[in-house]
């Protein structure tokens, strides 16, 4: 049986989605995507630039792609939908990654807004992704708002310190039915390996494959360790053993 | 709350020890440290760890801001001043035919360099309220609006509710350099015009703030006076804006003092090695800083300092009034010592694996 998640009738296979920021160049950014064959990226609107392919990070992208618009520049609700308007207008399609970070210093999303944002654009019919610090009350909020996945990030944005959120993000993936998707935060291919061992439904990687000094070799071997990940989650994991010697507590039954 | 100008006075004039053995390597092993940790960096003892300084540099920026390098140019539109800096060429005391541009010619010279790619805008006047008022400003900003992604503003401070309307034009962000953090040399450097007014400018990138500006850009004119005194109230400036306004981006300026058509000679000279410190320790202090450097450096230097924390540079820049739509027409601010085009900058940045980024804002000035 294939294992697909199947977004607006759009088969996802590859539960990596690749973020397209930060790279050295737009040239780099699509071997990056064609060397981990990734399905689903994101774009910030900021940086979409018609008419200058060189610097167009949408049209740069490997044809099969599709695109989460992010709105990455809001600092509230209001600019967020603006965003994701322009966007829609500009025709860069109706997938919205909602990013409101009203937060310069750390880059901490704001979940109230982020809410209002998401019920507001499922309205409209767009199809929705909203990342969020990890909450399970505004999780079940998203979702129930008509979020096609909840995005919690697992450590802050450019950090590349791992799932520093995991016990958190496990209780989500627990309780919410939508899928979850772990962005921001993760920084080697065992990070994104570990949330989809814990049942995530993908992971979002941007920073860690942009910076490294060979950002399509280490695309690709996310790619292998989310399809690990997928798999080991799938199969089930076996439980961790303990080592006891004895029964301390009810070794005292049937000794008489 | 004790205001910013005793925070600050209380900081450059408190006595600098140099650091103890092993405080540098302390400062170096964090990120986003106290200003302990930023005086060990910027003081003498640390020389020695520069190249350390400068790997941890790198990779801050390179987390946090990625490969990438912003390119922005400036628009001069007037060079009619009223003040008397000792270090300017638009000084008042400098008999130079004067110029500011019509609303039609604002639009011609945006046009040329909207037409070299640049979308991120920078627009600079002299100080004058007489030949350049708050609505020809406005005027000029809409004018410039459909031809750039984002309009900065760089001309006389302004009260919040000049910000306010500047913004509805269309502008988003605020540079404006105190100069020097020192108000006795500061007294000294600007004898003449609004500018004298200390406190007054100090406050101006609080006042864009509020108004709604959504970035500010602060410099210390570097070789002004003691670069380390005032490196560091810039930095805690810089952090004074941050705590009080968690939603705008803070920017820096590393101007360093370049001859021009009065006084050609730094009063306190800045050496490369010097410069290389400031923008490590800022870096190190303020790991999000947005770090600006202009055209006043050399293009080697430039393209040496692009991995050490640099997250803008200026791009085809003429320091002249209409010098896009009519090169070489008017006395410039400064000489410029890095006069590559955009496409040359742009071909450096690709050659040391920096994406250089000509737009990176999602709307359109409205």
């Amino acid at each position: 049986m294939r294992d697909a998640w199947v977004i607006d009738g759009f088969q996802v296979s590859n539960r990596l989605f690749l973020g397209t920021g930060k790279f050295g160049s737009v040239e780099l950014t699509r071997q990056a995507l064609l060397a981990a064959e990734i399905q689903v990226t994101t774009v910030a609107l900021r940086r979409v630039e018609p008419g200058r392919p060189e610097e167009d990070l949408l049209a740069g992208l490997p044809r099969d792609c599709r695109v989460m618009i992010n709105t990455s520049g809001a600092r509230d609700g209001e600019e967020a939908l603006r965003i994701a308007r322009l966007a829609r207008a500009a025709g860069a399609g109706t997938w919205i990654k909602v990013e409101v970070i009203p937060d310069q210093r750390h880059l901490m999303p704001d979940n109230l807004e982020t809410l209002r944002v998401t019920e507001t654009l499922v309205q409209e019919g767009f199809t929705v992704f909203p990342y969020m610090s990890p909450d399970l009350s505004m999780g079940r909020r998203m979702a129930e708002a008509g979020a096609a996945a909840v995005m919690p990030l697992g450590a802050p944005i450019g950090s590349n310190r791992g799932l520093r959120t995991r016990e958190l993000v496990a209780i989500m993936v627990r309780e919410i039915p939508a899928p979850i998707v772990v962005d921001a935060g993760l920084g080697t291919p065992s990070d994104a390996c570990e949330c989809m061992e814990l049942g995530c439904a993908a992971v979002l990687v941007n920073t860690a494959v942009a910076v490294a000094p060979d950002p399509p070799a280490l695309a690709a071997a996310f790619r292998l360790a989310v399809a690990a990940g997928r798999q080991a989650f799938l199969a089930g994991l076996p439980p961790i053993g303990q080592a006891e010697a004895s029964s301390p507590l009810t070794g005292f039954l049937g000794r008489s | 709350m004790r205001p910013l100008a005793e925070c600050l006075e209380e900081a450059r004039t408190r006595p600098w020890p140099e650091p103890p053995p092993g405080r540098v390597e302390r400062a170096l092993a964090g990120e986003g440290g106290s200003e302990d940790d930023l005086r060990a960096l910027l003081s003498e003892a640390s020389v020695p760890h520069l190249e350390a300084m400068a790997r941890a540099a790198q990779a801050i920026t390179h987390r946090h801001f990625g490969r990438t390098i912003q390119l922005y140019s400036p628009l001069y539109i007037s060079d009619a001043c009223e003040n008397a800096c000792l270090y300017c060429g638009y000084s008042a005391r400098n008999a130079t035919p004067r110029r500011t541009l019509s609303l039609d010619e604002v639009d011609r010279e945006s046009a040329a360099l909207a037409a070299t790619g640049i979308r991120h805008v920078l627009v600079l006047s002299g100080e004058s309220l007489s030949a350049c008022p708050e609505d020809h400003l406005a005027g000029a900003v809409r004018r410039m609006a459909p031809h750039f992604r984002s309009i900065g503003l760089e001309v006389q401070p302004l009260g919040e509710e000049g910000y306010a309307a500047l913004l509805e034009a269309g502008a988003d962000s605020l540079t404006v350099y105190q100069e020097t953090y020192d108000p006795r040399l500061y007294a000294k450097v600007h004898p003449a015009g609004p500018k004298r007014d200390f406190l007054f400018r100090l406050e101006t990138p609080s006042r864009g703030a509020r108004a709604g500006l959504r970035q500010v850009n602060l410099g210390a004119l570097l070789g002004l006076g003691d670069w380390r005194r005032d490196t560091l109230c810039l930095a805690l400036h810089a952090r004074w804006l941050q705590d009080r306004h968690p939603g705008l981006e803070v920017g820096v300026s590393l101007p360093r003092l370049r001859p021009h058509a009065g006084r050609t000679r730094p009063l306190a000279p800045v050496t490369d090695r010097d410069l290389v410190q400031i923008l490590t320790a800022l870096r190190l202090f303020l790991p999000r800083l947005g770090i600006a450097l202009s055209t006043r450096e050399a293009p080697d230097l430039r393209d040496n300092l692009v991995g050490l924390g640099i997250t803008r540079m200026s791009a085809g820049v003429s320091a002249r009034v209409g010098g896009h739509a009519e090169p070489g027409s008017a006395v410039p601010q400064f000489e410029i010592s890095d006069p590559r085009s955009v496409p040359e900058i742009q071909a450096m940045l690709r050659a040391k694996g920096y994406d250089p980024v000509l737009a990176d804002w999602p709307f359109p000035p409205s």
